[in-house]
């Protein structure tokens, strides 16, 4: 199976059924996307497919066979929305905040607070009470180059 | 000067969690790794009468009760919860059998076979012969109280259980010491000083054989205070008996299944008051499910009954409270712990006095707040720092509430609010009982914390940073905080009950003002090259005016209390009696916010969380089995569900708090319940029990 991850090529030996999730983890060795449920309701495994965000516990690896998959790794740590959810509190736990970064990106540059709220439904996060992640999504959108 | 208390400083951590190099339990892997899985019971009550396992076993590791070497219990409070079941069964998903597999799949599907004879189970409280604690408060002449009332009203509220839902499971990795005289254990927890000793009588290893780390942790609330003695325990054996690391981590099923959930209870009122609304007496009895074991149960029922006379003044109160066993998991710590349950009564008995009497429920409730000098239940003469009026008049005035509740009225919509407050540490001797110690160690570049208090979220890390940086006059950035790591830290007490801040940090303080004295002028490089290392240690004081009584229950129950006052407003769907909060503001005062962000987001989570527990989450038990333990089943707040937020923060400082500081963590759920709950009676709807889920709403709108 071949695929791009984080703008590399990458070739995986794997049963086509396995969930990307745990492709990413245990294959590829990036961590950084999370389990939460294991049935697409929680959204911390969201990674980007081809630019769409998607639930990675409900994708078999077959599915992105030939997509561009962006994990939270391939920001590198400089998307402003990673700065933004450390300045204005977006992250508590951490656990929900990878697949809420990918979701958010895939937002677009400057959404309304509606387009937010309706754009993070599928992304639950137990700490915040979402106000400081809206925050967050918003100032980052201020000078935010949408990398994907 | 501050230069980092009152100022929103980067969170330690903060660049990790958004980078996703953070590194949770699940995220760890060690050479010779087996994973491991927890064979439960399936019944609610009996026995175990026979065990087969009808697989190939080759390549398994298979742990029961014979392979404990020391106590087979989960030590905590009462000894009588045991880590593994040897032959009686309490609850559906007690432990009887640790597997372990190198290979998931086959672990997975391995297909181990139990034979129970089956007993017969309670799920009422109300019917169990077995209380785990029970406690009575007096104050003053109940009758006498009774006797000058022009009126006695009555109540009778219900809530329901509610689990954490921290985003991340519990989940341990056991790695056994070479020569098997010892173990490690990684993991996602609150409390490393209670999975420590767990694992000490557990194992029958000395202390310094057991060494306990907490991972980066997604989320606890609660649910990993306790519970992770119970996994960490089951890990250790595992790895101890195949002389390999071992990670146990649950799926969201299981976790949801078998881990603690809040307590359900059911609180009756009956109060005296005047015709011009003084309460003259209260008189509350308090009845929680504990479920099958004790777990924290007589702690979680302490908070509760004392916080259930609610932020009032009264001189003629009886409170009595039990906390009873059941054939359902057992309950345990939620943020809150005891307080949501109890203050969700009050609050919403006073609305409804309110009404009987026809008076103004703000009036009702501005008359009866406590004051600074009043007295509570327990006869605590609270300081200058008690808030519960300013609290209230700034909510009201905030939302215009007495025109927002006229506009409303006749609508679809309804507006409400709770005046609460919130014990900080520990209840009545518990700090002193705990002795935390807390450390500052010299660096070259700064200061190191040193303290077994736990991120979890909320900011512990960064907060005791602040308060060090400035008491010591260092710069944030210098000030590291150690991992949350046995062998290196001391036991500064559980990350629990709104204490990390006030009190260890106030430990911490002392730390820094002491180390400050040392340094004098030096620079900590200057010190260190000149005089070595320096590490300064302190242990928990209690203020000298702190006196409790734990048998009568009288005195001083907690060093200090926060004070809060929520206003909802809510909407109930006409064609689907779903309620949506649409606008909530908090009024929070908790003496100093050391980080004002973090303690926003303390307030807009916890608040978040209460609504869910008001209007959404509902744990559906069905022969003593959780029936809906899924993400899709159990729903907590999205985006969607939740409302606009206004979170105001006041300031009256606790002399003994650092900077002033009170607890944050769990006041915030408290309040959003009786808050949607006295909304709803605005709109029309006379609810008493929680979730106010749209069957229930219905079924009140339609009578």
């Amino acid at each position: 199976m071949r695929f791009t991850l984080n703008g590399r090529t990458v070739r995986i030996d794997a049963h086509p059924m396995m969930r990307l999730l745990d492709a990413l983890r245990e294959q590829c060795g990036l961590t950084g996307t999370k389990e939460g449920c294991g049935e697409g309701e929680c959204g911390a495994c969201t990674v980007l497919v081809d630019r769409r965000p998607v639930n990675s516990c409900l994708v078999p690896l077959a599915h992105v066979s030939g997509a561009r998959v962006t994990t939270i790794e391939g920001l590198r740590g400089r998307h402003p929305l990673q700065q933004a959810f450390v300045d204005f509190g977006g992250a508590q736990c951490g656990i929900c905040t990878p697949g809420m970064i990918l979701a958010a990106i895939a937002l677009g540059p400057k959404p309304s607070r509606e387009a937010v709220r309706t754009g993070l439904a599928g992304n639950i996060c137990r700490c915040t009470g979402y106000h400081a992640i809206y925050e967050s999504v918003e100032r980052a959108g201020k000078n935010a180059r949408v990398r994907r | 000067m501050l230069k980092a208390v009152g100022r929103n400083v980067p969170r330690k951590e903060g660049r990790d969690k958004v980078s996703g190099t953070s590194r949770y339990i699940d995220d760890l892997s060690f050479p010779g790794l087996l994973h491991a899985r927890t064979i439960r019971s399936t019944i609610p009550a009996g026995a175990i009468a026979d065990i087969s396992f009808p697989f190939d076993t080759n390549g398994f590791t298979i742990v029961d009760f014979n392979d404990i070497p020391g106590r087979n219990i989960v030590a905590l409070i009462d000894d009588d919860q045991p880590c593994l079941a040897e032959r009686a069964i309490r609850h559906v998903a007690e432990p009887i059998l640790i597997l372990a597999h190198e290979d998931r799949d086959r672990l997975r599907t391995a297909d181990v076979r139990i034979a129970y004879r089956g007993g017969t189970p309670n799920y009422d409280p109300s019917a169990s012969p077995l209380c785990f604690k029970s406690i009575a408060i007096d104050k003053g002449d109940l009758d006498a109280g009774m006797a000058a009332a022009d009126e006695i009203i009555e109540g009778e509220y219900r809530v329901g259980a509610q689990e954490q839902l921290y985003i991340e499971p519990n989940g341990v990795i056991a790695v056994p010491a070479d020569d098997g005289q010892g173990v490690t254990v990684y993991g996602s927890m609150q409390c490393p000083y209670y999975v420590h000793r767990a694992l000490t009588v557990l194992l029958g290893f000395p202390d310094e054989r057991v060494r306990v780390v907490q991972t980066e942790t997604g989320g606890g609330f609660g649910g990993k205070e306790e519970y992770p003695s119970m996994i960490a325990g089951h890990a250790a054996l595992a790895a101890l008996k195949a002389r390999r690391p071992v990670k146990l981590v649950y799926d969201r099923g299981e976790d949801m299944l078998a881990t603690t959930k809040r307590h359900p209870g059911v609180i009756r009122h009956r109060t005296g008051v005047t015709r011009d609304g003084r309460l003259t007496a209260m008189d509350i009895d308090v009845l929680l499910d504990g479920g099958a074991y004790a777990t924290l149960s007589a702690v979680v029922l302490s908070r509760g009954v004392l916080h259930a006379s609610g932020p009032y003044r009264c001189d003629h109160v009886r409170i009595r409270g039990r906390v009873m066993m059941t054939n359902t998991p057992p309950n345990g710590a939620f943020r809150g712990f005891g307080a949501p349950q109890t203050q969700f009564a009050v609050e919403v008995h006073m609305e409804r006095m309110a009404e009987q009497l026809g008076l103004d429920p703000v009036k009702l409730r501005d008359r009866n707040a406590l004051r600074p000098g009043d007295t509570t239940a327990t006869g605590q003469t609270l300081g200058a720092d008690c808030s519960a009026r300013e609290v209230l008049r700034e909510a009201v005035k905030r939302t215009d509430f007495a025109r927002r509740r006229k506009a409303l009225a006749g609508t679809n919509r309804g507006i409400g609010l709770s005046l609460f407050f919130h014990g900080s540490g520990f209840t009545g001797s518990g700090e002193v009982k705990l002795a935390s110690k807390a450390s500052l160690a010299l660096t070259d570049a700064g200061v190191r914390v040193l303290v077994g208090s736990t991120e979890i979220g909320q900011g512990t890390r960064t907060m005791l940073a602040q308060i060090v940086a400035d008491t010591l006059g260092v710069p944030y950035d210098t000030v590291e905080v150690n991992a949350a790591d046995t062998s290196e830290v001391p036991d500064s007490g559980p990350t629990v009950a709104s204490r990390t801040c006030m009190v260890v940090g106030r430990i911490l303080q002392r730390c820094a003002e002491d180390m400050r004295a040392r340094l004098g002028r030096l620079s900590p490089r200057d010190y260190v090259k000149r005089h070595g290392p320096l590490v300064i240690t302190k242990q928990y004081e209690k203020p000298p005016e702190i006196v409790w009584d734990e048998v009568l229950y009288q005195g001083d129950a907690y060093g200090s209390y926060g004070w809060a006052c929520d206003v909802v407003e809510v909407e109930v769907d006409p064609a689907t009696w779903q309620v949506n909060p649409v606008k909530l503001t908090s009024v929070h005062e908790i003496g100093k916010a050391i980080h004002p962000r973090l303690a926003v987001g303390q307030i807009q989570g916890g608040t978040a969380q209460g609504l869910g527990w008001a209007l959404l989450e509902e744990v559906v038990m069905r022969d003593g089995r959780m029936a809906n333990n899924s993400f899709t089943n159990y729903i907590v707040p999205t985006t969607l569900d939740t409302p606009d937020m206004e979170i105001v923060l006041l300031e009256r400082p606790y002399r003994h708090g650092p900077f002033g500081a009170k607890g944050v963590g769990e006041m915030p759920i408290d309040g959003p319940a009786p808050a949607v709950i006295n909304a709803l009676r605005h709109a029309g709807y006379d609810l008493r029990e929680i979730p106010a889920t749209p069957e229930r709403v219905m079924a009140c709108g339609s009578r």
